[in-house]
C-alpha cells in the first residue's frame, strides 16, 4: 500500500484506499497502540531495563549474577520449576484418565466428568488453598482420620506439595478440556482406516491416537505449566516463599520499589513463561492435526467391561471429593465457629457473613466497578482490533494484534510490578500517585484480559459474514451506520460473552492486585480474602468473601457459556452461509 | 431511468496476481448483461469494482456518464444481491428492505408505502414480521431482491444469485428474475459460472478467463461462432482439431478434411460441435472405431477414434436408431458450414 509505484494511472485515489482503512479506523487503531504502549509495553520494558541496568547505570548481567549467588533465590527458582512440573505431571493423572474415559468409552457418568471440568475454574486457588489446608494439612480432616484408625499420616500439604496439590486440583481442567476436544475432533474414519488396515490395540493407539491427540495435551500442559509459574496468590496463602513469585513480591514490598531482584526474577519469569509456550508451539509445528478434519464426531466408543466400569466410577468419585473438596471447605469455613484440629467444625453460625456484610461491602462495589470497567474497555479494545484485523489492510494491523495477545505471557505480577515502577512517580491532580489510584488496577485487569477478549471478538466477527456489511453499504450506508447498525448488533452476543469471561477472571486475579493496592478502602474482593485468610480470625470472613466471590463467577460463567450458546445456535440457524 | 455501465481498461491485483487485465466492456441502458466464466476468472471481482467494493489499480468504471471509479459504495446507488443472499438475521424481513430507504431519509409513511410494493412484487407480503432464519432458502432470495430493488438502483448486480437454490428453484427464479428485469427495464449484471443460466437469461454474456475477457456477444452468436478455444469449449462442448487451410480447403494431420473455407491460408483450429458429425455405414465418409458410449436420453454420445484424434459425437435419439456397439467401426460425415474457425 506503501508501494505508491504500483498506482501511478489512480492518482484520485483516496488516502484511505491507499492506507487500506479509514481515518476513523486508523484512529482508533492508534489509539488501542497507546494504551497497550502506555499500559504494557513501557512498563515491561522498564523493568527489563532495570534488570539490566548496574549500579553504574550502564548494561550489566550483575543483577542475574546476584542472583544466581543468592542461595534462597536459586532455591526458589528450582522450587518454581519442580512445582510447575510436579502439577502438570499429577494434573496429568487426574486429567488424562478422565479424558479417556470419556471420549473412548460409553461410560455412564460422562456427564460428570464435564462438569468436572468446569467446577475447579469458578473458584481461584488462593480461596481453596486454606480449605485445603484444613482438609488435607497435618492437622486437617484427612491426617485426623488417618491418624485415628491407622497411625499415620500422609503430608499432602507439606510446603511444595501444598502448592502442587492445590494448584494440580484447581487447574487439571485445563489438560482435561484439551485433550478431550482434541480426542473428539479424531475422525473415527482415522481410527477405521488403521483397524482396516490391520492395526488394533498397542498398535493403533501408539501410532494413529497418540499422535493425533498430542497437540491438545501439549497445549494443556503448557497453559497449567505456566499458570502455576506465575500464581503468586497460592503460595503466600500456604506461608511457602521460597518460590520466585512470593520472592519478587517480597522484595519489592518489603525491600522496595528500587531493589533489581524483584526485576531479575520478573525478567527470569516472563523467560520461563515465553519459553514454555514458544517450546509447546515448537514440538506442534505442522502437527495440529486435529483442526485439519473434522466432524467425524470423535472415536467411536467401546463398551467397558464390568471391571472397568468399577474402576472408573471409583476414579470418577474419587477425584470428583478431591475437587469439591476446597468448594466444601471453604463453605464449612464460611459457617462454621471454630475449625481446627478438628475433622469437621466444633458449630455452625452466620456470624461471619454478617462480618461480611457489616465490613466488606467496599470490597464488593470496588470488584464490581473495576472488572466492570475493565471489562468495558477489553471489548471495546478486543472489538477495534479484531474489526482491523478482520476487515481492513491496515499495515501494522497484525503488530497491534500480537501486542495485545502478548499480555498472555505477562504474569500478573510483572505487570503490577512494571506498572508500578513506571508510573509511581506521576502524580494526579490530587496529590495521589497513578501507580496506587484504583484506575490503574482497572487498566492491570483490562491489559490482563483483553487477550481473552479479544478471541471472543474475533470469533464473534469471523461469524459475520463480510456480505452482510456489503448490503448495508451498497444500499446506502456508510460505514459509521452499517457499524452501529449491522456489526454491533449482530456481534453483541460474543461482546457480551468476552465481556463477562474478563469479568470473572478480573474479579478473581490477586497477583497485580497485592502489588498495585495500597489502600483498604480501594481494595476488590480478592484483597479481601486474602487480607482476611492472613489471620487464624479472620479465615471465617475470608471464607465467606470467597463464597460471595465464587458465586459471581460461577454466574457469570454459567452466562457467558449461555450467551455463546445462544449465539451458535442463532448463527446456526442461518444455515444459508 | 435505466442507466449505462462502462468498465475501461480496468485492470485490478492483489499483490503480485493480476485478478483483471485490461478489461474494457459497455453495458448498454436497460440491457441483461451477463459475466460468465469459471471460477478465478474474475467476474466476481469486476463486479464487486463496479459495486465499489475495491478500487481498480487502472482504468475506471463510468455510471450513467459519471465516473464512480473512487466513489465508495454507498454513494453508487447500485443494487446488489449477494450469492449468500446477506440478510441481517437482527431483523424483520420489512426491517431488512426498509434499510436502504430509511438511509434515504424518505418519510415512515413513504418507507412503509414502498417496503410493501416491493414485498408484493416478490410474493412475501404476508411474510414481512418473519425473521431471515425462519425463511427458506428461495424466500430468503426474494427478500434480498425486494431489499435491492426497492431503493430503485441505478443498476442491480446478481452475484450468482442461484446457486444456493435447489434445480427445480433456480429455473423457477431465473424466469422470475428475467420478468421483474424486463417490468422494471433496470440494467442488470448478472454473475454466474453457470452457461446454461447465462444464455437462457441473459441478451449479451461476457466471456472471461484468466482476468480477461475472451468474447463479448449474444448467447447464440457465441455458441455459433466461438471466438477462441476457451469460448468454444466453455459455451457447449467442442471438438477441437488442429490443422492447416489451404485455398479454400481445411485437412488436420489425421485426414480430416473440410471444404467450403473462406478463410486465410496458414494453421488453424477449427470448432466442431459434436452434434454436426453424423454417423454412416462404415466405408463411407472419414473412418473411425466406436470407443465409448453414453445414452444422455436426447442423444446418444459416441466417443470415437479417427486417426489420432478423440471426436465426440452426438447422435439424436429415436427408437428405430440401433445403438452401435464399441469396438465397430463407422464413417463419419462432417457437416463444413457448421464449423467454426477459431481466432487463437
Amino acid at each position: 500500500m506503501a508501494d505508491t509505484a504500483t498506482l501511478p494511472a489512480a492518482p484520485r485515489a483516496p488516502l484511505a484506499a491507499r492506507l487500506g482503512a479509514s481515518p476513523a479506523q486508523i484512529a482508533a487503531l492508534a489509539l488501542v497502540a497507546l494504551f497497550l504502549l502506555a499500559f504494557l509495553v513501557v512498563p515491561i520494558v522498564r523493568v527489563i531495563q532495570i534488570a539490566f541496568t548496574g549500579p553504574e547505570g550502564s548494561f550489566s548481567l550483575v543483577h542475574f549474577g546476584d542472583f544466581f549467588q543468592t542461595s534462597l533465590l536459586r532455591e526458589s527458582f528450582w522450587n518454581s520449576i519442580y512445582a510447575a512440573s510436579m502439577t502438570v505431571v499429577v494434573a496429568s493423572l487426574i486429567a488424562v484418565p478422565l479424558a479417556t474415559i470419556i471420549s473412548r468409552f460409553r461410560f455412564r457418568g460422562a456427564s460428570i466428568i464435564h462438569t468436572l471440568g468446569v467446577i475447579p475454574l469458578v473458584m481461584p486457588p488462593f480461596v481453596g488453598a486454606v480449605a485445603m489446608q484444613l482438609i488435607y494439612g497435618k492437622n486437617g480432616s484427612i491426617n485426623l482420620l488417618l491418624n485415628q484408625f491407622f497411625g499415620f499420616r500422609i503430608p499432602f500439604m507439606e510446603g511444595l506439595n501444598g502448592v502442587i496439590f492445590v494448584e494440580a486440583v484447581h487447574y487439571f481442567p485445563f489438560i482435561l478440556l484439551n485433550l478431550s476436544a482434541a480426542l473428539s475432533n479424531i475422525d473415527s474414519a482415522m481410527e477405521e482406516s488403521a483397524q482396516n488396515l490391520g492395526a488394533s490395540g498397542f498398535t493403533l493407539f501408539s501410532k494413529i491416537v497418540f499422535p493425533l491427540s498430542l497437540p491438545g495435551y501439549v497445549a494443556g500442559a503448557a497453559l497449567v505449566f505456566v499458570k502455576v509459574f506465575d500464581d503468586l496468590a497460592t503460595p503466600l496463602l500456604l506461608s511457602v516463599t521460597n518460590m520466585l513469585a512470593p520472592q519478587a513480591y517480597l522484595r519489592i514490598t518489603s525491600v522496595g520499589v528500587s531493589d533489581p531482584q524483584g526485576y531479575v526474577i520478573s525478567v527470569i519469569m516472563i523467560a520461563c513463561a515465553l519459553t514454555t509456550i514458544g517450546l509447546s508451539q515448537l514440538a506442534l509445528r505442522g502437527r495440529d492435526f486435529a483442526t485439519q478434519q473434522r466432524g467425524g464426531g470423535g472415536l467411536a466408543r467401546r463398551k467397558m467391561g464390568k471391571g472397568g466400569t468399577i474402576l472408573a466410577t471409583a476414579f470418577v468419585v474419587l477425584v470428583l471429593l478431591v475437587v469439591l473438596s476446597p468448594h466444601l471447605g471453604i463453605l464449612l469455613l464460611s459457617f462454621g465457629t471454630v475449625w481446627s484440629f478438628a475433622v469437621l467444625p466444633d458449630g455452625y453460625t452466620l456470624a461471619h457473613y454478617a462480618t461480611v456484610a457489616n465490613e466488606a461491602g467496599p470490597f464488593i462495589t470496588n470488584t464490581l466497578l473495576y472488572c466492570g470497567l475493565a471489562g468495558f474497555i477489553d471489548i471495546a479494545l478486543a472489538a477495534i482490533v479484531a474489526y482491523v484485523v478482520l476487515r481492513t489492510r491496515l499495515k501494522g494491523r497484525h503488530l497491534i494484534e500480537q501486542m495485545a495477545m502478548a499480555a498472555v505471557a505477562i504474569p500478573g505480577l510483572v505487570l503490577g510490578i512494571g506498572l508500578l515502577r513506571t508510573y509511581y512517580g506521576v502524580r494526579l491532580p490530587s496529590g495521589e500517585s497513578l501507580a496506587t489510584f484504583w484506575g490503574m488496577l482497572v487498566i492491570a485487569y483490562a491489559v490482563r484480559r483483553l487477550p481473552y477478549a479479544l478471541i471472543s471478538a474475533k470469533a464473534a466477527l469471523r461469524q459475520l459474514h463480510v456480505h452482510l456489511e456489503e448490503a448495508a453499504e451498497s444500499l446506502g450506508a456508510g460505514k459509521f451506520t452499517t457499524l452501529t447498525r449491522i456489526v454491533v448488533p449482530l456481534m453483541t452476543g460474543g461482546l457480551l460473552a468476552g465481556f463477562v469471561t474478563s469479568f470473572a477472571t478480573a474479579a478473581v486475579e490477586l497477583s497485580a492486585t497485592l502489588i498495585l493496592v495500597t489502600r483498604p478502602p480501594d481494595a476488590p474482593i480478592s484483597y479481601g480474602i486474602y487480607v482476611y485468610m492472613q489471620a487464624a480470625a479472620g479465615r471465617g470472613p475470608g471464607a465467606a468473601l470467597g463464597v460471595l466471590a465464587v458465586l459471581v463467577v460461577a454466574v457469570a460463567t454459567f452466562l457467558s457459556y449461555r450467551l455463546a450458546e445462544r449465539e451458535r445456535n442463532a448463527k446456526s440457524r442461518e444455515g444459508v452461509f | 431511468m435505466p442507466e449505462k455501465v462502462s468498465i475501461e481498461n480496468v485492470s485490478f491485483g492483489y499483490g503480485d496476481t493480476l485478478v483483471l487485465d485490461d478489461v474494457s466492456l459497455a453495458i448498454e441502458p436497460g440491457e441483461y448483461f451477463c459475466f460468465l466464466g469459471p471460477s478465478g476468472s474474475g467476474k466476481t471481482t469486476l463486479l464487486r469494482l463496479v459495486a465499489g467494493f475495491g478500487t481498480p489499480s487502472k482504468g475506471r468504471i463510468v455510471i450513467g456518464g459519471r465516473d464512480v471509479t473512487h466513489l465508495p459504495p454507498w454513494e453508487r446507488n447500485l443494487g446488489m444481491v449477494f450469492q449468500s443472499y446477506a440478510l441481517w438475521p437482527h431483523m424483520t424481513v420489512a426491517k431488512n428492505v426498509a434499510f436502504g430507504l430509511e438511509r434515504r431519509k424518505l418519510s415512515r409513511a413513504e418507507i412503509g408505502r414502498k417496503v410493501r410494493i416491493a414485498l408484493e412484487r416478490v410474493g412475501l407480503s404476508h411474510l414481512a414480521d418473519r425473521r431471515p432464519a425462519q425463511l427458506s432458502g428461495g424466500q430468503q432470495q426474494r427478500v434480498a431482491l425486494a431489499r435491492t430493488l426497492v431503493i430503485e438502483p441505478a443498476v442491480l448486480l446478481l452475484d450468482e444469485p442461484l446457486s444456493n437454490l435447489d434445480a427445480k428453484l433456480r429455473t423457477e427464479m431465473r424466469v422470475e428474475l428475467k420478468r421483474l428485469q424486463r417490468e422494471l427495464g433496470i440494467t442488470t449484471i448478472y454473475v454466474t459460472h453457470d452457461q446454461e443460466e447465462a444464455n437462457a437469461a441473459a441478451g449479451r454474456i461476457a466471456v472471461l478467463d484468466g482476468g480477461r475477457i475472451q468474447q463479448i456477444g449474444s448467447p447464440v452468436d457465441m455458441y455459433d461462432h466461438p471466438a477462441n478455444r476457451f469460448v468454444a469449449a466453455f459455451l457447449g462442448t467442442a471438438n477441437l482439431v488442429e490443422g492447416r487451410i489451404e485455398g479454400d480447403r481445411f485437412s488436420s494431420s489425421d485426414g480430416i478434411v473440410l471444404g467450403g473455407m473462406t478463410e486465410k491460408p496458414g494453421a488453424v483450429c477449427v470448432s466442431i460441435r459434436p452434434q454436426h458429425i453424423a454417423l454412416q455405414a462404415s466405408g463411407t465418409g472419414l473412418p473411425g472405431t466406436v470407443e465409448e458410449r453414453e445414452f444422455l436420453g436426447e442423444t446418444t454420445r459416441y466417443r470415437i477414434k479417427a486417426g489420432d484424434q478423440r471426436l465426440i459425437v452426438d447422435e439424436p435419439h429415436r427408437r428405430d436408431i440401433e445403438p452401435r456397439e464399441i469396438g465397430a467401426m463407422v464413417g463419419l460425415a462432417i457437416d463444413a458450414r457448421q464449423v467454426s474457425v477459431l481466432r487463437d
